[in-house]
């Protein structure tokens, strides 16, 4: 019996050890479903040449992206080691406790240095100006538009368009151009159209596209500091980037009141319209003959200046966030040294990732690699984001049920939708103690 | 067997399955419904009394939710009564070929909700749906328009739907004895008499517990108007409890809306089944 005992003790510590090992030799990724994930599984698969440890790179629909990784969180579960989560989220998860503090690492490695500042503030960092960090900037991405070259190009549309304008037909450089070009190339008789832009009204889809037009137009969400929305979401500059944001929707093709990357990358790929706002992240595609038969006369230009010369763009992307319950922390903190090496994140930028990585990105390899890489390196300096805190649902929410209703349902005036949703904001902020 | 050892093999699991599945779960989101709880946080729950309720009944939104899910409810349900009980009345004669057609027009609610959602999302795409081609309606935007949206998706709805009060209606017609509407033919009754003295009273309580089913069904519609539209003017109280509770993880105040939507529904039913009552007491 005390042999049996014996045995069954040191089949237990056996079993108990190699189950460590086993666990150590694999680390899941959790991050939404599109290419920059299987470039990312391309790059970690080499981790594992290098250290034995092998990455997986799980994947959800972008739909499903926020819930599935919440319930996750909430379930304090350790299905993922680490997660490339989406920037809004960095308010929620570092204060509900889900994501580890990675501020020592940061420190480190200096990577307030080593990565793009814009990729630091609103990947990494919160709260804001802190100097706490919560995750390593990963896949850079901002909204940029891409646009049919061969239609900008043609003799007779560039003397049509001189001759109503006057001036030359070519990549808006501000919004008015932009609107002057949606309206010209808008033509539903010969099924042709001028824009295709973001009007999905659930998550940030919809709201990340008003932000282009609410930044380059010289106004802001609020102050980020005080908290204060009165005065800045419903600003004449914002009151005005929404009314012409509601005019460029008038020159989209029929049944354009629903949709976000997959439509707006299709209105180009099907012909449709002659720009189309999307994410860099979605621009590969459009290179691609195989999915795209205009990638030939498909060309690229960054988010234009307002009326007062700002530029700015929605901020898209993520940073890589180590979970707070798997117990392979240790195993994921070596692997972000790895992925945070030059080498690493050149190899990043070839694959197809934007890295977030200041070197790389400037560099003239990055720059000429693609028709669009220089627009992204433009637009990576020129970015603001949403609200990172907690309740960035909740303001999500506020914004899709005033914007949505006065863009598509045509209710109210751009005035009215922008101070109903200061005072929703306001509202929203002094239930969570922001304000008094 | 002894009945105890039946109680003991039967009733005692499912009573305790039901306590452990149904109403604890119950109990403790009523809890949670007084509280400013957020699962997505570490911060434990604190009591805010009635908050909940005062902000939700407050709200505007909330009101416009309610009020769309009302028209919802009424547009559906009445269109599934008039569409099943006519098809109904349709197949209630000596027809070639009854058992067939029934069982054809019985396939749309044998469809995942799913399914059907893309399927109609198709139908009425503009650019290349049949609907716009067959009615001629060139780019007429059924799901994009605010206006319009909501009809399109209660008119899915009462396609998908109908084949069910056909069902229950043709099984009360056919339970309807025959020799009243001899008597009827003997004393000459129009058909629109007959009808409304025979034929309806008759399948009246049958077809009330058809109109239970399909309203309760209604009211917590999710899948269909999220497939189709989730715009505004679309959004049932469904969507918004799995908005508030799932994507901003407001778990106290979304239970507190969990419990204003169910005493709304258990208040309908009853008025429904009193009603009921009502007719067949007649």
């Amino acid at each position: 019996m005390k042999t049996n005992f014996k045995n069954l003790m040191a089949g237990a510590a056996i079993c108990a050890m190699s189950s460590t090992s086993l666990a150590a030799e694999e680390l899941v990724i959790f991050w939404a479903e599109w290419d920059p994930a299987n470039f990312l599984q391309e790059l970690v698969n080499e981790y594992e040449e290098v250290s034995g440890v092998e990455v997986i790179v799980e994947t959800t629909p972008w739909s499903d992206f926020q819930t599935k990784a919440f319930t996750e969180f909430n379930a304090r579960g350790d299905a993922y080691d680490m997660i490339v989560g989406d920037s809004q989220w960095l308010g929620a998860a570092s204060t509900g406790g889900h994501y580890v503090d990675l501020t020592g690492f940061f420190t480190e490695h200096n990577l307030a240095e080593v990565m793009a500042p814009a990729t630091v503030k609103y990947y990494a960092e919160y709260p804001g100006n802190s100097g706490s960090y919560w995750a390593v900037p990963a896949e850079g991405d901002a909204v940029g538009w891409s646009y049919r070259k061969d239609w900008f190009e043609d003799p007779a549309e560039m003397a049509a368009f001189n001759e109503k304008y006057g001036y030359d037909l070519a990549p808006p450089a501000t919004w008015a151009e932009l609107l002057d070009i949606a309206e010209f190339f808008h033509r539903p008789d010969e099924d042709r159209y001028g824009v295709a832009i973001y009007t999905d009204n659930s998550y940030d889809a919809m709201v990340m596209g008003v932000e282009n037009a609410i930044f380059s137009y010289g106004a802001d969400l609020g102050d980020f500091e005080t908290y204060e929305v009165d005065g800045y979401i419903n600003s004449p500059a914002a009151v005005q980037a929404l009314e012409d944001y509601k005019r460029l929707y008038g020159y989209t093709p029929p049944g354009w009141a629903k949709t976000f990357f997959v439509e707006n990358n299709q209105a180009i790929t099907e012909g449709l319209t002659a720009m189309s706002m999307n994410y860099f992240a979605f621009f590969p595609a459009l290179l691609n003959e195989a999915t795209n038969p205009h990638a030939a006369n498909t060309g690229f230009f960054a988010n234009p200046a307002g009326p007062t010369g700002a530029q700015f763009a929605a901020l898209g992307g993520q940073g890589i966030s180590v979970v707070s319950y798997s117990d392979k922390q240790e195993e994921s903190m070596k692997f972000l040294e790895w992925f945070i090496s030059d080498d690493v994140q050149k190899r990043w930028a070839e694959l197809g990732g934007y890295t977030a990585h200041a070197k790389t990105l400037s560099s003239d390899e990055f720059r000429n690699a693609t028709p669009y890489n220089e627009a992204f390196y433009q637009t990576m300096f020129k970015v603001k984001d949403f609200w990172a805190v907690p309740e960035f649902a909740e303001l999500l929410t506020s914004a899709n049920q005033r914007l949505y209703p006065f863009i598509v349902g045509n209710e109210g005036t751009a005035q009215e939708t922008m101070d109903a949703l200061a005072a929703d904001w306001e509202a929203t902020f002094k239930k969570y103690g922001r304000t008094e | 067997m002894s009945d105890l050892a039946i109680r003991n093999l039967f009733i005692i699991p499912t009573i305790t399955f039901l306590i452990v599945f149904n109403i604890f779960p119950l109990l403790y989101s009523l809890g949670y419904s007084f509280t400013d709880f957020r699962a997505s946080t570490n911060a434990p729950a604190k009591f805010v009394g009635l908050d909940n309720y005062k902000f939700l009944l407050n709200d505007e939104f909330i009101w416009r939710n309610f009020t769309i899910t009302a028209k919802y409810v009424i547009i559906s349900v009445s269109g599934q009564v008039i569409v099943g009980f006519g098809m109904a009345m349709l197949l209630n004669r000596d027809i070639p070929l009854k058992g067939l057609i029934t069982t054809l027009l019985m396939l749309p609610m044998m469809l995942s909700m799913a399914v059907v959602g893309l399927f109609w999302k198709l139908l009425y795409d503009p650019s290349f749906g049949i609907i716009n081609y067959g009615l001629g309606l060139g780019k007429f935007e059924w799901l994009a328009d605010p206006d319009v949206a909501l009809y399109a998706v209660a008119l899915t709805d009462i396609w998908m739907w109908s084949p069910f009060v056909m069902l229950l209606s043709l099984a009360g017609l056919s339970a309807v004895p025959k020799h009243l509407y001899e008597a009827a033919e003997i004393d000459r009754a129009g058909s629109f008499y007959t009808f409304t003295r025979i034929t309806l009273p008759l399948v009246a309580p049958i077809l009330m517990i058809a109109i239970i089913f399909r309203t309760m069904e209604a009211f917590k519609t999710f899948d269909l108007a999220y497939i189709l539209s989730s715009q505004p003017t679309t959004e049932l109280i469904a969507i918004r409890l799995y908005k508030m509770a799932f994507l901003e993880w407001q778990t106290g105040q979304s239970s507190a809306f969990a419990y204003i939507v169910l005493i709304m529904v258990v208040a309908i039913t009853n008025l429904y089944v009193k009603y009921l009552n009502k007719v067949k007491e007649r």
